[in-house]
């Protein structure tokens, strides 16, 4: 009876050590795993791109909707190239461009992506354009 | 001296006066810039796995 009883408290306790745990992560895990569905589609449409110089562009007409989200997310980009060049010994430039080289190997097929020559191009399955000192 | 010695003298002075010397043209700056692009190409490949990461833990902004 004492074992069960043990046994018993025992599953109770792994039982609560789990459910914290769950919690635990659900509160810890960024609230950023996912794109916003307005950046998820905006890329999709191709209405913004990705530019060799790591930031986001609006590829065609501007509304001030675009602006606003393409603003905010090129600011958070900034805030953690800062922060990851600050760790690496680099400048925000180089590091930028390096992110920028990734993102644009990233974009999948029909999303935009600026060329070397600056121009927008919308991705194929063909590799991306990319400048010539990306790795 | 006679003057034939002489004149050839300064004849030869001349000449090596204006033939004598080495011009170097300026073709450095071509491989001054392929070495920043090398030196830049490095950098990036040093911080590719860095930016990589990056992206994959802050996949809401990219």
């Amino acid at each position: 009876m004492n074992t069960l009883k043990k046994r018993g408290l025992g599953r109770k306790l792994a039982l609560g050590a789990l459910t914290a745990t769950a919690t635990a992560a659900l509160l810890t895990s960024p609230a950023s795993a996912q794109r916003d569905p307005a950046y998820a589609a905006a890329r999709a449409n191709g209405t913004v791109g990705e530019q060799i110089d790591g930031y986001l562009g609006i590829v065609g007409e501007a509304t001030p909707a675009l602006r606003d989200m393409v603003n905010d997310i090129n600011i958070k980009r900034r805030a953690v190239y800062t922060q990851r060049a600050q760790t690496n010994q680099a400048t925000l430039e180089a590091y930028a461009t390096t992110a920028g080289c990734q993102a644009i190997m990233r974009t999948v097929p029909g999303e935009r992506y600026q060329a070397p020559d600056g121009t927008w191009k919308t991705r194929t399955s063909a590799p991306p354009e990319r400048l010539s000192i990306c790795p | 001296m006679d003057w034939n010695r002489l004149w050839a003298l300064l004849g030869s002075m001349a000449f090596l006066g204006t033939s004598g010397c080495i011009n170097v043209a300026a073709p450095e700056e071509p491989i001054v810039i392929e070495l920043n692009v090398n030196i830049e190409a490095r950098l990036l490949v040093e911080l590719a796995e860095d930016a990589s990461n990056t992206i994959d833990e802050n996949a809401d902004i990219f």
